[in-house]
């Protein structure tokens, strides 16, 4: 099982590399890429930088161009594709059909990952993509029971890649309009959720307020620690009571899952966090890199160490972590 | 201009379901859109009692379309997906990439829904290649992306080869997940919903702390808070768009059909009632509300 870590930066990447990543995934500087923020990720240059250092520690490198292209402007990802192609990056994470079209045609050598911003949930959808361009690889959607991976693990050709760590989304990715509906900017168009330019925190006495485009998603008494308004994680009414109506800040973390992940043959599993800092880049790969070592060597006596947890819920959104979807209980 | 119903997207008892559409059946739509798109678990009308309102109502003169599931996720979703696609008489709508699949392998044209991700000419040019004949744009997309898109010389050609369907009228759907929304509001897990969202047939609400209704929550559907609404945008629209498609409602859904007809052509404007927005027409924040399309109004 491969080890594929985040990097927003070449340092992101160093330390994905030292701390025993086996792939590292990144993305270009601009709205091809839905981890879109600013002052982070990989101008052409910095691509080719990436590259190199990533295929001297014989590690892969994949680049994800996995936004939709706007209308008038498809060059603009078909060049992003050719620039990582020519980099020599070791796969691309597409997800719009006309890009796919694109590379599979043009490019047929190259390897593509399917996104998990295509939303492919099903054995009916991944066959389709799979049918009609040459796609190595599929990243399910973080809305599937381990039930149901493990049913398209058995009954799909194409091998697959899982979500095992970090933010948590909780919705079918790439057909969430949430961000769009609140400021006109969502992952699919503008490469961010709830995008910070929208954000502002407000001190009001004794109450921090945080708010999306003016709409208050949360706001916080004095002994709560503040988040950032990821909107389907703030606090709302529903009929007198407060709550998160949607989902708590948390991290998502398998941790608890790795021996089936592994028995079902997941090929790779995906940490999240090309917006995190190198430090925490660095220090989840670790975790994960020790679990998979140990899973290798004693498959049948692999237990979760405690130390494990400790440091992956101190990294983690609200400090605390969930199964999510893999768990019929968190639906 | 031609005039449809989309599908219901909430829970109704079938009795409910079955007045609507016999009152559908006698309404001024072109199209009427049937079936479940939201919720596997919702079993009040199964695919037979679906179909039985379809010839209903096509031997009323209305063109009929099944509608399917957008989030699927088990292979019993897909048996099911099976059996719409394999209708043998319908048009099917795909909402998922792979209903487009079984429908392109089976040579079936489909209407492509709008939680298809088609964002650019060449995706829309590979959507029609696989029998694509009429297109729901994204909700997110407003009126200059859709003219670019569909003027850009890749795919300006075959313009005449496929229909523009808009949803212009009705919650918008934003979002899908695996958890059941409706059910964590009444502190249940999904699996003991006891299909609980039938007990709000417009969804349930979610307000800011401060009162603004952001969200409905639809079972695992996450719906707009406001409700788009492009009744004064219409009188624009003759040039591009083929189809207006209004989403069904638990009131007055018939009744604004009508003045969206009567207003086809300017003549009957609306002044917007509080909390309906057209944002995403108008290239901005979906919530918003733009006076650029009420210019008309006295």
């Amino acid at each position: 099982m491969e080890l594929l870590c985040p990097a927003g930066n070449i340092p992101a990447l160093k330390s994905a590399i030292n701390n025993g990543a086996d792939a590292v995934y990144i993305g270009l500087k601009d709205k091809t890429n839905a981890r879109n923020f600013s002052g982070l990720n990989f101008t052409p240059e910095k691509l080719d930088i990436a590259c190199n250092l990533a295929h001297q520690n014989k590690r892969k490198l994949y680049v994800a161009i996995n936004t939709f292209a706007h209308p008038n402007s498809q060059h603009h990802w078909t060049t992003a594709a050719d620039i990582a192609i020519d980099a020599g990056a070791d796969a691309l994470i597409v997800a719009d059909l006309g890009l796919l079209d694109y590379i599979s045609t043009r490019h047929p050598s190259t390897s593509l990952h399917l996104s998990v911003q295509a939303s492919a949930t099903n054995a009916a959808a991944i066959n389709f993509y799979e049918k009609n361009f040459t796609i190595e690889r599929v990243i399910l959607p973080r809305v599937l029971s381990l039930q149901q991976v493990t049913h398209l693990a058995e009954n799909c050709t194409i091998p697959i890649e899982v979500f095992a760590f970090g933010s948590l989304c909780i919705m079918s990715e790439g057909r969430c309009y949430l961000s769009s509906y609140l400021t006109g900017e969502s992952p699919n168009t503008a490469g961010a959720c709830s995008p910070a330019p929208y954000v502002r925190w407000i001190e009001k006495g004794d109450v921090l307020e945080s708010r999306l485009n003016n709409v208050l998603i949360d706001s916080y008494s004095e002994n709560e620690n503040a988040g950032y308004p990821t909107l389907c994680k703030g606090r709302f009414d529903i009929d007198g009571t407060i709550s998160h109506a949607l989902e708590e800040p948390t991290s998502l973390n398998t941790l608890n899952l790795l021996p089936q992940l592994k028995r079902i043959g997941i090929v790779s599993l995906k940490i999240e966090g090309r917006q995190r800092s190198p430090a925490y880049v660095g220090q989840v790969t670790k975790v994960w890199r020790e679990a998979i070592d140990m899973l290798n060597v004693s498959p049948d006596n692999f237990s979760v160490d405690t130390s494990w947890k400790t440091k992956l819920k101190g990294l983690s959104e609200g400090c605390q972590t969930t199964l999510g979807a893999y768990e019929r209980e968190w639906q | 201009m031609k005039f449809s119903l989309g599908p219901i997207l909430y829970y109704w008892p079938k009795a409910t379901v079955v007045t609507f559409y016999e009152n559908a059946a006698s309404s001024s739509a072109d199209l009427i859109y049937l079936g479940e798109t939201v919720c596997a678990k919702r079993k009040e009308l199964l695919l037979d009692d679906y179909l039985n309102i379809a010839h209903m109502l096509r031997e009323a003169g209305k063109q009929v379309v099944l509608s399917t599931m957008t989030l699927l996720e088990s292979p019993a979703d897909i048996r099911q997906l099976k059996r719409y696609c394999d209708n043998g008489d319908f048009l099917v709508e795909a909402n998922d990439i792979g209903a487009v699949g079984l429908l392109a392998e089976n040579r079936l044209p489909f209407v492509g829904g709008s939680a298809l991700n088609c964002y650019n000419a060449q995706s829309l040019k590979f959507l029609l290649d696989q029998g694509m004949k009429r297109w729901v744009p994204t909700a997110e997309i407003g009126e200059r992306w859709i003219k670019k898109l569909t003027q850009h010389p890749h795919i300006s050609s075959v313009r005449n080869n496929y229909e523009i369907e808009l949803f212009a009228f009705g919650q918008l759907p934003l979002a899908w997940s695996a958890r059941c929304f409706t059910a964590r509001s009444e502190q249940k897990p999904k699996d003991q919903c006891k299909a609980c969202c039938i007990n709000y047939p417009d969804g349930r609400k979610v307000n800011s702390q401060e009162g603004e209704t952001i969200f409905v929550l639809n079972g695992i559907q996450t719906l707009s808070g406001n409700r788009y609404n492009l009744i004064n945008e219409i009188v624009n629209l003759h040039d591009f768009i083929d189809i207006i498609r209004i989403s069904p409602q638990s009131h007055d859904t018939l009744q604004w059909l009508d003045l969206f007809k009567k207003n086809q052509h300017g003549l009957a404007p609306q002044t917007l009632p509080n909390n309906d927005c057209n944002g995403y027409w108008h290239g901005e924040a979906g919530k918003d509300t733009s006076t650029v399309g009420t210019a008309l109004l006295p």
